[in-house]
């Protein structure tokens, strides 16, 4: 499954993409100075190598930072946008699921799933178990 | 990389706006051809006079060229770079150097925007730039753009230093003295800290009370050399430093969230100019919202990192205050159509003069000016100063 940039014949934010929608969260590495990356990109934002490969991460990420959105009730309620690390290095924003969108904190450890929806695959979190 | 020889080479010798608040029946444009004509009548010029222009547009890619013939102008000098609020404080830099190259000789800087009264809706303006200016890894997460960003950046400021909403509070509180004392503001009622946190919550931890104004507003400026400038209609100010940073777009590629790209601006402004932030009589930083306030004074070096909470406490930016911070009642209460950045310079230009009545600071004769735009993402820092400073 996982490739590298060079075997693709679609970029990276397409293929990231259409991995998410089979259901599989994939982040890249640098082949060249071994660091993570997200989002998706062509060459590495460190070392300006094109030398990327794609891997699954653990999923296993902090929260970072963390807003609620406030929205009314019939505007379908409130809703958490977080800034969330990844276990390998890179930052992304996501969702925290499962508990009240004010009960998310900084420091919260969190385990990343793809989400199915209809309006196309999302990686969320949720509190991860002890 | 810092060019001191552009040290005050140029100055602004006309600033000029026109629809501040509420514009209904005119169009962006109208509003902006009128701040220009204001402008260059300020400086005692006539419009065939200005022979170079920058300008930029949320909506429109290619602004300057329906500007150019609003104006009825011939420049030989055009500069439309786009990134965001600070663009008009960016557009320095490239004119300075197009003066001094002699490519042209006068250049208008302007701005127009009916934000609030337009017929086209914000939302619809707001969808629209998701597909012209796709973030495919943020939008599928709704963060209010660019509100939530900035709400990010409050809680990690909060959470790593300790900075409360009280802090948040006194920024806007702040602002509102200022407004108080100036005629063209839009929201001059009082304000207290409570009143800051007892409003409506939008996203965790900034309130409507947090957050700038929608309105309507155009403002222009006019830039010339500095020999020239002594002999014209009004007292020059000189443009002693200027340099933009950006670091990043989205805000989850922010490497910190306390930590803006003003620090690279900022330092190098301060070296162009030869000064440093203790020297500096008025200050006037973009405050879209609460938090921005608090990073630009420790990012330009006002204070420590993580000390601008309690830096801008207990009145220290409102009036008879230690330092003047946006002393035109800033974005947050004066005025904010879209992209603020050329309302600073104007009301830096006008302390400088001396002309700003009651909400005058004795004595001024440095400032400095920061622009913000995107999401905490482009920085644009001006050192402006009177003759006395060159």
């Amino acid at each position: 499954m996982a490739q590298d940039n060079a075997t693709l014949t679609v970029g990276a934010e397409k293929y990231f993409h259409e991995q998410l929608a089979q259901g599989h969260f994939l982040i890249q590495r640098c082949k060249a100075c071994s660091t993570s990356i997200f989002f998706p990109r062509m060459i590495c934002p460190h070392c300006g190598s094109g030398d990327i490969e794609w891997y699954a991460p653990s999923g296993k990420g902090t929260v970072y930072a963390t807003t609620t959105v406030r929205k009314k009730p019939e505007a379908g309620g409130d809703y958490n946008v977080a800034l969330i690390d990844l276990e390998e290095g890179p930052r992304m924003m996501s969702r925290v699921e499962g508990i009240a969108p004010a009960e998310v904190k900084i420091g919260q450890k969190v385990q990343a799933s793809v989400k199915t929806a209809e309006e196309g695959n999302i990686v969320i979190f949720t509190v991860a178990g002890e | 990389m810092i060019d001191k020889k552009l040290r005050g080479s140029a100055a602004i010798v006309g600033v000029g706006h026109a629809g501040l608040g509420d514009a209904t029946g005119f169009s962006e444009m109208e509003i902006m051809v009128q701040a220009a004509q204001r402008a260059v009548a300020d400086a005692g010029l006539t419009m065939q006079d200005i022979d170079g222009i920058a300008t930029a547009s949320v909506a429109a890619t290619m602004w300057v060229m329906p500007a150019i013939e609003h104006l009825g102008i011939r420049p030989t000098f055009i500069d439309s770079t786009m990134i965001g609020g600070s663009s008009f404080v960016a557009h320095l830099m490239p004119a300075i150097q197009a003066l001094e190259s002699g490519q042209c000789n006068a250049v208008l800087v302007c701005y127009g925007s009916t934000q609030r009264t337009s017929t086209v809706n914000r939302a619809a303006v707001g969808n629209m730039r998701k597909m012209m200016d796709p973030q495919p890894y943020e939008n599928p997460y709704n963060p209010l753009s660019p509100l939530s960003s900035y709400a990010l950046a409050a809680n990690r400021h909060m959470h790593q230093y300790g900075t409360t909403r009280e802090n948040l509070a006194e920024v806007a509180v702040a602002a509102r003295k200022w407004a108080q004392m100036n005629p063209e503001a839009s929201m001059r009622d009082p304000l207290s800290i409570e009143d800051v946190l007892n409003s409506k919550m939008v996203s965790d931890p900034l309130t409507v009370r947090d957050c700038c104004l929608v309105s309507d507003g155009a403002g222009a400026y006019v830039l010339v050399r500095a020999d020239r400038a002594k002999n014209m209609k009004q007292k020059p100010v000189y443009v002693l430093g200027n340099s933009t940073a950006i670091w990043n777009r989205q805000i989850s590629s922010m490497h910190d969230l306390t930590v803006t790209a003003a620090q690279q601006s900022g330092k190098i402004a301060f070296e162009m100019a030869g000064v440093k932030p203790a020297d500096i009589d008025v200050v006037e930083v973009y405050d879209a919202f609460t938090i921005n306030t608090i990073l630009f004074l420790e990012d330009l070096g006002f204070c420590k990192k993580g000390e601008g909470g309690a830096f801008v406490s207990n009145g220290n930016i409102a009036p008879g205050g230690i330092l003047p911070v946006n002393t035109n009642g800033g974005g947050l209460s004066c005025v904010h159509p879209g992209m603020y950045g050329i309302f600073i310079l104007i009301e830096a230009v006008r302390q400088l003069r001396g002309s700003c009545g009651e909400r005058q600071v004795d004595g001024a004769q440095l400032a400095v000016v920061h622009g913000n735009g995107g999401t905490l993402s482009s920085q644009a820092t001006a050192i402006l100063g009177t003759a006395e400073t060159l």
